[in-house]
């Protein structure tokens, strides 16, 4: 059987690259997979985790991330809609009319 | 669980379910409403909050958990879903008025505005990191969709944007965090993690410290302590003002509470690890916040700095960790509540009479053409400052009092010498105020008194009396944190 460490360290794999697409990338949709990927990774953390200490629960709260991520991605991509129709753009380097 | 027991808890949640009723309701009639008359829709919205604080109200609370230990029904929760409902009927009446200006005049806003409540309310309450997830995901969604609610105004899109960026990515720290948790412990209950916690070799269990820092990163991007708060001043000047009064009490307030009951609750064992984290961040957050405030010339920005700066003396209650710095904490997000959305919706009614009102500058001579409107002003920013006797004062008393019990000195010295910096940004805003306009287009020439709307002027006179109550007569307010705070330990 494959040991819990080797999906762990998938999953940290996982979140370090969502981790440093969000924080090198310019595009705002590749930015919003990246986060999707850091998601995926704590989904597999708790399934990963749930499969050994053999409770139910990490796997249930799966589901709910999945349905929480469906969810963000509606209202994500309606927002960029909005900014692509105002901006012309989506890139965020571009986006600059608030100084910080 | 039978259906009786079912039924029994559902009396458990009833401001929440009322909220989400009404919720439900306004987004059915919005479709009917013809535009330019929603008037009636923010009416349902404000009968709806206060039908959920009828339905809240009970004399003694009774410490129970509900749904098979999916949430609390305790006086915390109490605590906090009065806090909440206060806030949202206060947003309401604001709001009322101001929305036909930024052509934001939907049922929609009233129906995301009480689902937002409704996630606080869990959030507050949740007795389970599944609960605790959804609630902040139920009141954030909300929120990401109310500041970009001005879709025309690039401003507002460029708020959302990074708003709902930052937000989705300090979610996923958050859950990356509870994965590691629920790893150590092997429950997701906040309960059953005490007790896995309460023995063996904790600080050498990697598993609980990576999860534990990882949570308390997520935490800090919501409630925006530094070095996490880069995106606060941009969203809260690009979202519509009303929603920036939101922002800055209710969603901290929430968060400030799923705080409070992961780290005393589940987490009670690591103490002294966190309460170092916790003094790090309070004073990075109280200085850089203050500072960056010193220099800002537009009011919502300035306000954004000064609630980073609250944010970092509510740390300071966190820090004290004992029963009495919990309480301070309660009152302190009490009093930040009503003195903040005061302050903000005196610049929501200049802004909506005037057209004008982001600049500090835009404020001169308020104090002469409408002296109510400036005195209040006044007030809100002295009890913002900790003046006597304000509830800005009570609260700051008693928060650093706490800490100096638990003897963190050296914390309250710098927290009092921020608090000094930060009276002279407060008080820039008195001083032009009450100082005479020189050009003939100023606020002075076209404000009156007389034509503040009724709504709003009923919610500014509720802020005013909160903030000067709590400030006089802090007694029964403490009263009710001390006996709340009694469910956390």
């Amino acid at each position: 059987m494959v040991p819990l460490a080797y999906y762990l360290i998938v999953s940290a794999l996982l979140f370090c690259l969502g981790v440093l697409g969000v924080l090198t990338r310019r595009n705002s949709i590749v930015i919003f997979m990246s986060i999707e990927l850091m998601l995926n990774a704590a989904n597999l953390g708790f399934v990963a985790f749930s499969h050994f200490l053999g409770g139910l629960d990490g796997q249930l709260f799966v589901f709910f991330i999945m349905v929480v991520a469906a969810a963000e991605v509606t209202v994500g991509l309606a927002v960029i809609v909005a900014l692509y129709r105002n901006w012309d753009t989506i890139f965020a380097d571009r986006i600059h009319l608030l100084k910080g | 669980m039978d259906g009786l027991q079912y039924l029994l808890d559902c009396t458990g949640i009833l401001p929440i379910l009322i909220l989400f009723a009404t919720g439900i309701l306004i987004l059915l009639l919005d479709a009917f409403a013809p535009r330019g008359r929603k008037g009636r829709l923010a009416a349902l919205a404000l009968a709806g909050v206060l039908l959920a604080m009828i339905g809240w109200w009970r004399p003694l609370p009774v410490e129970r958990e509900l749904f098979g230990g999916m949430l609390f029904a305790d006086s915390f929760g109490f605590f906090f879903d009065g806090l909440f409902l206060a806030t949202a009927a206060l947003i309401i009446l604001f709001s009322a008025g101001t929305l036909d200006r930024d052509r934001i005049d939907l049922g929609e806003y009233y129906a995301l505005l009480l689902f937002s409540v409704t996630g606080m309310m869990l959030m507050a309450r949740a007795a389970n990191l599944i609960m605790l997830f959804l609630g902040l995901e139920v009141l954030s969604i909300a929120i990401y969709i109310l500041v970009g609610m001005p879709r025309h105004e690039r401003k507002a899109n460029e708020a959302c944007l990074k708003y709902f960026l930052l937000g989705a990515f300090s979610s996923g720290f958050f859950l990356y965090g509870m994965t590691f948790i629920y790893g150590a412990s092997g429950s997701l209950s906040l309960a059953a993690m005490a007790a896995a916690f309460g023995q063996g070799d904790l600080p050498h269990n990697p598993y609980l410290l990576l999860g534990t820092a990882l949570l308390l990163v997520g935490f800090s991007f919501k409630i925006a302590l530094v070095p996490f708060h880069m995106w606060t001043p941009d969203v809260y000047e690009g979202a519509p003002t009303p929603i920036t009064a939101y922002m800055a009490v209710a969603v901290k307030a929430a968060v400030f509470a799923a705080l409070a009951r992961v780290f005393w609750m589940a987490l009670p064992s690591l103490q002294p690890q966190w309460t170092n984290l916790f003094w790090v961040l309070a004073v990075l957050t109280m200085t850089v916040g203050n500072v960056a405030a010193l220099v800002q010339t537009n009011i919502k920005r300035m306000l954004a700095y000064s609630s980073i700066a609250h944010a970092g003396y509510i740390l300071v209650a966190v820090v004290a960790g004992s029963a009495q710095g919990l309480t301070g904490m309660l009152v302190y997000l009490a009093a930040y509540t009503f003195m903040n959305v005061g302050a903000f919706g005196v610049v929501i009614l200049v802004q909506e009479r005037l057209g004008i009102g982001e600049d500090v500058d835009d404020f001169r001579g308020l104090g002469f053409a409408s002296p109510a409107l400036g005195a209040a002003m006044a007030v809100f920013l002295f009890s913002l400052a900790g003046i006597p006797p304000t509830a800005g004062f009570v609260a700051k008393f008693f928060v650093f009092l706490a800490a100096i019990e638990a003897s963190f000195t050296w914390l309250v010295i710098l927290a009092v010498v921020n608090s000094a910096v930060a009276v002279y940004y407060y008080l820039r805003v008195v001083i032009v105020m009450y100082s005479r306009a020189e050009s003939p287009t100023s606020l002075a020439d076209r404000f009156g008194l007389g034509r503040i709307p009724s709504a709003a002027l009923g919610a500014l006179i509720v802020a005013l009396w909160a903030t000067l109550q709590i400030g006089i007569l802090p007694q029964s307010l403490w009263e009710l944190a001390r006996h709340s705070v009694t469910a956390l330990l």
